[in-house]
């Protein structure tokens, strides 16, 4: 799949992604190398995975990470109660009990032994401790799972793997030397307009236009949260769905729906209908 | 833009990459042979011609990090378009640019003596008019001192003062470092049945698990990182916080300990030195410059960079033993701090100016530094040190 291919199938997919973004996935795709993924909350790091998936086909394999997960929780676990069932009711030896039929598969395990490479988004990767990353490098690097009961299990398909991290904590050295990396940031103007576009393309052009100018406004705000992509297209179906066509028309329902937009009680406060209405003004 | 012209003698692409992750090492990116390697590989899957692509893809292959992404463009320029930001890379990789560890900067001071102690008389000008300027409660210690001089630490490590404040200086650490850790491990007397273990071992019993095996949370040793100010305006403090430190490095093998003023300095193997002599001599000729101008943010700062910070992770808590007042920028000490703090677990600032009865952190380097700060708390005697274990073990 060439460059060109990439992004058109992304954009089929309702996914508007940057340059260097689409060139860090092809290079992914290309070198089978993993994609670390860095930028604010919000911005679409963890929807390039499901974009990617559908656009190559594939399956996509999703690790949520968060402090204390381990291997029981990330790459297998045997299945004690069905393995002392069988010990009770068949009589199992050893050979049965530890066979794939009792073997748990999770993400990592699953994602290595699938017949077609899947996608493997690993989520946060930040939130996991030190160990885990460790581990993780291993087997990114190895592309196989050593299982005590049942022996090493190589990689029938490498997987594309996508991490992301919010920097809740530096990652190590040696991940970020194994991963190709992008920062997504925030979009500029027309790409947040053209992302509108291809999720809602029943939106008036106009009002779309607004949208976008007022999130973009709001960003630069001094905000606890800033909202991000995933939020104004949250605003833009309440609106869309409340029958707003025009933001100034109506400052009592768009003030009402900017819940969608500001998830913190500071935040609602620093946003009063002047500031909106100004806001408004400005890009009507 | 004009692209570079390589002289005659650099080879194909080959060599010109290979200049180019030269270059790119010499501005401080961790970058090996294998990338060059790798480079060559990434412009093969992309239009090598076509500008743009070239720098997305080189881009993703070699930046590491936020930082370097927003300067990577900057670094590309000057290499590939005569930009001339640093010095042009010749097409032959060399390790001249590779960072010496600053231990050659660290004595130049007192090898060339006359000049860099100018240098730091200049650079503690700012620092005396702050003091006078900036409340009654500093001027004090701020401005009492400056002594640039070789000061012996002999007269520093007096035997009373330093066992009660490390008496302290333990209590403190073990009440940081009795962590729990989410994860689990088999233990004999563990509060959760290990099924896994439990079940291997049934298949001796015919498949009864009748012994049971155990799991718990094990404890996890915080590593704790104690940065000591060691400027003019801390002597007065410094024979108790030495002490305190050296208990906190007693109390645990992993422990790390820094003495800054402007600049920050390992002292751990000086501190744990059983031979009481040879630690003050061995101090005494590290804290070269001892009660001089101080400089927090380039010293955090250093610290961070370098093999110290590296080493720092969610489990490390990084305890700053210093009264705020400093001659380098506010903005360079939050920034620096800053980075500290999405490394390390906790940062902890022990101030013995708090302890007094009308303090307020009124400093440009304290105020900049609060919002990045897990707790700051008075440390002004020994007394105020011992009272800190609650407000430890809280952490």
């Amino acid at each position: 799949m060439t460059l060109q291919e990439l992004r058109t199938a992304l954009e089929g997919r309702g996914y508007v992604a940057s340059g260097d973004l689409s060139m860090a996935l092809h290079l992914a795709l290309g070198l089978g190398r993993p994609l670390l993924l860095e930028g604010p909350a919000g911005v679409g790091k963890t929807e390039i995975a499901r974009a990617l998936a559908e656009a190559t086909g594939a399956r996509l394999i999703r690790l949520q990470c968060y402090e204390g997960l381990d291997a029981s929780h990330a790459i297998y676990e045997w299945n004690y109660q069905r393995q002392l069932l069988a010990i009770r009711a068949e009589g199992a030896t050893e050979d049965s009990l530890f066979s794939e039929k009792y073997l748990m598969r999770r993400p990592l395990l699953e994602a290595i032994s699938q017949p077609e490479p899947p996608v493997l988004l690993i989520d946060e990767i930040d939130r996991a401790d030190e160990e885990f990353e460790a581990y993780l490098l291993e087997i990114l690097s190895e592309f196989q799972i050593t299982i005590p009961e049942l022996g090493t299990i190589a990689a029938t398909s490498r997987p594309v793997v996508i991490l992301t991290a919010n920097g809740t904590r530096d990652l190590s050295d040696a991940l970020r030397r194994r991963c190709l990396y992008s920062y997504v940031d925030y979009p500029d103007r027309d790409t947040e307009i053209a992302i509108l576009r291809a999720r809602a393309p029943d939106l008036a052009p106009r009002l779309a236009r607004q949208i976008v100018g007022v999130v973009q406004a709001l960003r630069r705000e001094d905000l606890e949260k800033k909202p991000g992509v995933a939020e104004m297209l949250d605003w833009a179906a309440a609106l869309a769905g409340l029958g707003v066509n025009d933001l100034s028309d109506d400052p009592a329902t768009v003030q009402a729906t900017l819940v969608c937009l500001l998830k913190t009680a500071t935040d609602r406060d620093a946003a009063p209908p002047e500031l909106m209405a100004r806001l408004i003004g400005k890009v009507a | 833009m004009r692209a570079t012209r390589f002289p005659e003698r650099a080879g194909g692409p080959e060599d010109r990459m290979a200049g180019f992750v030269a270059h790119l090492r010499l501005n401080g990116l961790r970058l090996g042979p294998a990338e060059t390697a790798d480079a060559l590989e990434a412009l093969m899957l992309v239009d090598a011609t076509d500008r743009d692509a070239a720098r997305a893809a080189l881009k993703a292959l070699f930046v590491p990090d936020a930082e370097t992404w927003r300067r990577f463009d900057d670094l590309y320029d000057a290499y590939w378009f005569n930009a001339g930001r640093t010095r042009r890379g010749t097409a032959h990789p060399d390790r001249r640019g590779v960072a010496a560890p600053s231990a050659a900067a660290l004595w130049q001071p007192h090898l060339d003596g006359g000049a860099g102690a100018a240098g730091r008389e200049t650079d503690r000008q700012p620092d005396a008019g702050e003091g006078e300027a900036e409340g009654t409660e500093g001027r004090l210690i701020a401005t009492r001192t400056r002594n640039l001089a070789r000061r012996d630490l002999r007269e520093i490590a007096d035997a009373d003062a330093l066992r009660e404040a490390a008496r302290a200086a333990e209590a403190l650490a073990r009440a940081i470092r009795d962590r729990r850790s989410r994860r689990r491990k088999q233990a004999l007397r563990g509060r959760e049945i290990d099924l896994r273990r439990t079940l291997r071992a049934s298949l001796a019993r015919g498949g009864e698990p009748l012994d049971l095996r155990r799991r718990s949370r094990p404890d996890r040793p915080v590593r704790i990182i104690a940065l000591c100010d060691v400027s003019g305006s801390m002597t007065v403090y410094a024979r108790v916080f030495l002490a305190f430190v050296k208990g906190l490095v007693d109390a645990d093998t992993e422990a790390e300990a820094y003495l800054f003023h402007t600049r920050a300095m390992r002292v751990t193997p000086a501190l744990r030195d059983r031979d009481t002599l040879r630690a003050a001599t061995r101090l005494g000729l590290m804290a070269e410059g001892f009660g001089g101008g101080t400089d927090i943010g380039a010293s955090l700062a250093a610290f961070a960079d370098g093999p110290g910070g590296r080493r720092l992770t969610r489990r490390s808590v990084v305890v700053i033993l210093s009264d705020g007042y400093c001659t380098g920028r506010p903005e360079a000490l939050a920034a620096a701090l800053a980075r500290l703090r999405r490394r390390a677990g906790r940062i902890v600032w022990l101030n013995p100016l708090k302890g007094w009865a009308d303090y307020a952190p009124v400093a440009a380097g304290i105020r900049a530094a609060l919002p990045h700060l897990d707790a700051h708390l008075p440390a002004n005697t020994i007394a105020a040190l011992a009272a800190l274990e609650p407000e430890f073990a809280r952490l």
